[in-house]
């Protein structure tokens, strides 16, 4: 029970410090908005997309990339309460360990969930529409890949210590991962090989997933597919990241 | 209350192994403030953060509170409270939410928690400013506040890491009085310093540790009484003679040396020699026109301990 209340502890307190100076949820939220408003018209024409409705593909493949690119970033400011000792002051009393990060992470994918509404919310006049339960259905996995980037940044911050570290680390997994899940196109487009390789990767299934389920068919395979392989890597990120907080931050 | 034998660790960086702290043994008594003197690098830190659960010792051992450090630092960790050198707060909130949550995480309730917040404000002067966020705080009030987070669970130690650095003097002397406050109230303190100042006038006894290893440990006066005694200097008229040689049968006497003006004598203790060597120069009848006295400082203790000068150490590193 004290793991739940100082979880609760945790994650208020990173709420009202995200409430305080909200500028980075809407810096987040600017660069999936840009491809929405600027690049989503020009899928409009093209009769790859299947001609229909281009958003139905698009808006997926950026909701995942907010939840890679929202939550991946997380570990420069646990890198900044290091150095403020903020961090410090908390491992001086009796607080649980894990809660320090599970706390942390479900702020992270709060925002993330919220920013996630908006961009549906303002993709809707472009005629995007969706099932309530399949679109429930996306949020889960959404807020899955959250804790799964936002524990593994916390878990690199720790191991790293530095921003100058941390950023170039970071950007050398995302940037392969997010080219690779067919984000921004379908994979469908591409060579055999680029597809094979991507086969791999698993935020492609999510991708894949999160578009069947925008396009109104939750029994597609790779939905459930796609929901174990992100809620395993969710399981074992977190896991390591809690191994580093419980040794490094004794 | 804090009890160490032989505390140990040494960093390692690169192929390099750099002992911090070799071999600390201390006794601190229950409700004393207790400092901790010594140059940048000496080790004070590190002990501080040994003792404070938050690095793991290489050897030796330490009871603190009656809890044993080695093997139990959670149960430590509830009868101490650490103030950290660089304090630890966050810039978007207040004082009074800082207090609150610091009461919350040390598992009291919320209404507990609000209500030694508001003593905290009321105790370490917050007030004016316990609603501003504390980005807009000076040096001397963001100082009060890491203390205040520091005791709001009423350790029974609570640690205090260079608790004055950087401070003006008015806000220094202003922590003093906080720290003594602390004592009032029953609990131990354990502090490190730099300045000599410091450990002179705010705590009860210093120990002096240099390349970690401690090289005095006692009361402020003391240590001075055992490096050199006070040295009281006489501007006296004519007649010096017959007054030395008085002077230098008197049990508190160990030095005595004529000078241009006078004689300069090192006695045991300046305070109680005074009025006796009053008694001597007047009844030698000799005329006397000034009296001075000059009792060593800590600075003349370390560098009787390690050879050089603190002020000097400092200013190197």
């Amino acid at each position: 029970m004290t793991l739940v209340r100082d979880t609760w502890l945790v994650f208020t307190r990173q709420v009202t410090i995200v409430l305080r100076n909200p500028v980075w949820l809407i810096v987040g939220i600017f660069q999936p908005l840009c491809f929405l408003l600027l690049f989503g018209p020009l899928l409009k024409g093209m009769p790859q997309l299947g001609g229909g409705n281009a958003y139905k593909v698009f808006v997926p493949g950026l909701l995942i990339q907010l939840a890679m690119f929202g939550t991946m970033f997380v570990g420069f400011a646990l890198i900044a309460e290091l150095r403020a000792g903020v961090i410090e002051r908390m491992r001086v009393t009796p607080v649980s360990r894990l809660a320090l990060l599970l706390g942390r992470c479900a702020r992270d994918v709060l925002s993330l969930l919220v920013q996630s509404a908006i961009l549906v919310a303002l993709a809707l006049p472009f005629g995007l529409d969706v099932r309530v339960g399949d679109l429930a259905l996306a949020f889960a996995m959404l807020a899955l890949i959250g804790l799964l980037f936002s524990s593994f940044s916390y878990g690199v911050a720790l191991v790293v210590r530095s921003e100058d570290a941390l950023a170039p680390l970071l950007n050398s997994v995302t940037i392969p991962l997010l080219l690779l899940s067919g984000i921004l196109l379908p994979l469908t487009l591409g060579p055999a090989w680029l597809r094979a390789i991507a086969r791999w990767n698993p935020f492609s299934w999510s991708v894949d997933a999160a578009r069947a389920l925008f396009a109104g068919d939750p029994g597609d395979p790779h939905v459930w597919k796609a929901l174990v392989i992100v809620t395993v890597l969710a399981a074992v990120a977190s896991v390591w990241s809690a191994r580093r907080f419980a040794t490094s931050v004794r | 209350m804090i009890k160490t034998a032989g505390l140990r660790k040494a960093f390692r960086s690169g192929k390099t192994t750099v002992e911090a702290v070799r071999g600390v043994d201390l006794d601190v008594g229950d409700g004393e403030i207790f400092g901790f003197l010594g140059p940048n690098g000496a080790g004070k830190t590190t002990t501080l953060r040994m003792l404070a659960t938050l690095i793991r010792p290489d050897g030796g051992s330490a009871l603190i509170a009656g809890v044993d450090l080695m093997h139990r630092p959670a149960e430590v960790r509830r009868r101490i409270g650490y103030v950290a050198q660089g304090g630890g707060t966050w810039e978007e909130v207040s004082a009074r939410e800082e207090l609150v949550y610091q009461g919350r995480l040390h598992r009291l309730s919320t209404a507990e928690s609000r209500r030694r917040a508001d003593a905290a404000i009321e105790a370490f002067q917050l007030g004016e400013f316990a609603d501003r966020p504390c980005k807009t705080y000076s040096g001397g009030q963001r100082r009060r506040l890491d203390v205040a987070l520091g005791v709001i669970h009423r350790p029974a130690v609570v640690f205090l890491d260079e608790p004055t650095t950087g401070l003006d003097p008015q806000s220094r002397a202003h922590m003093w009085t906080e720290v003594r406050r602390l004592r009032e109230e029953g609990m131990t303190v354990f502090l490190t310093t730099h300045y000599l100042e410091e450990a002179d006038a705010l705590c009860d006894r210093v120990a002096i540790i240099d390349h970690g290893a401690i090289v005095a440990l006692d009361t402020p006066a003391e240590l001075k009484r055992q490096v050199a005694g006070d040295v009281v200097t006489l501007g006296l008229g004519a007649g010096v003679g017959p007054l030395s040689a008085e002077l230098e049968r008197q049990p508190y006497l160990r030095e005595l040396e004529r000078t241009a003006a006078g004689l300069r004598l090192v006695v045991e203790d300046g305070a109680v020699a005074i009025p006796q060597i009053l008694r001597s120069v007047d009844a030698a009848a000799v005329p006397l026109t000034s009296i001075e006295l000059h009792r060593p400082s800590l600075d003349d203790v370390f560098l009787a301990r390690t050879g050089r000068s603190l002020r000097d150490s400092e200013q190197k590193s």
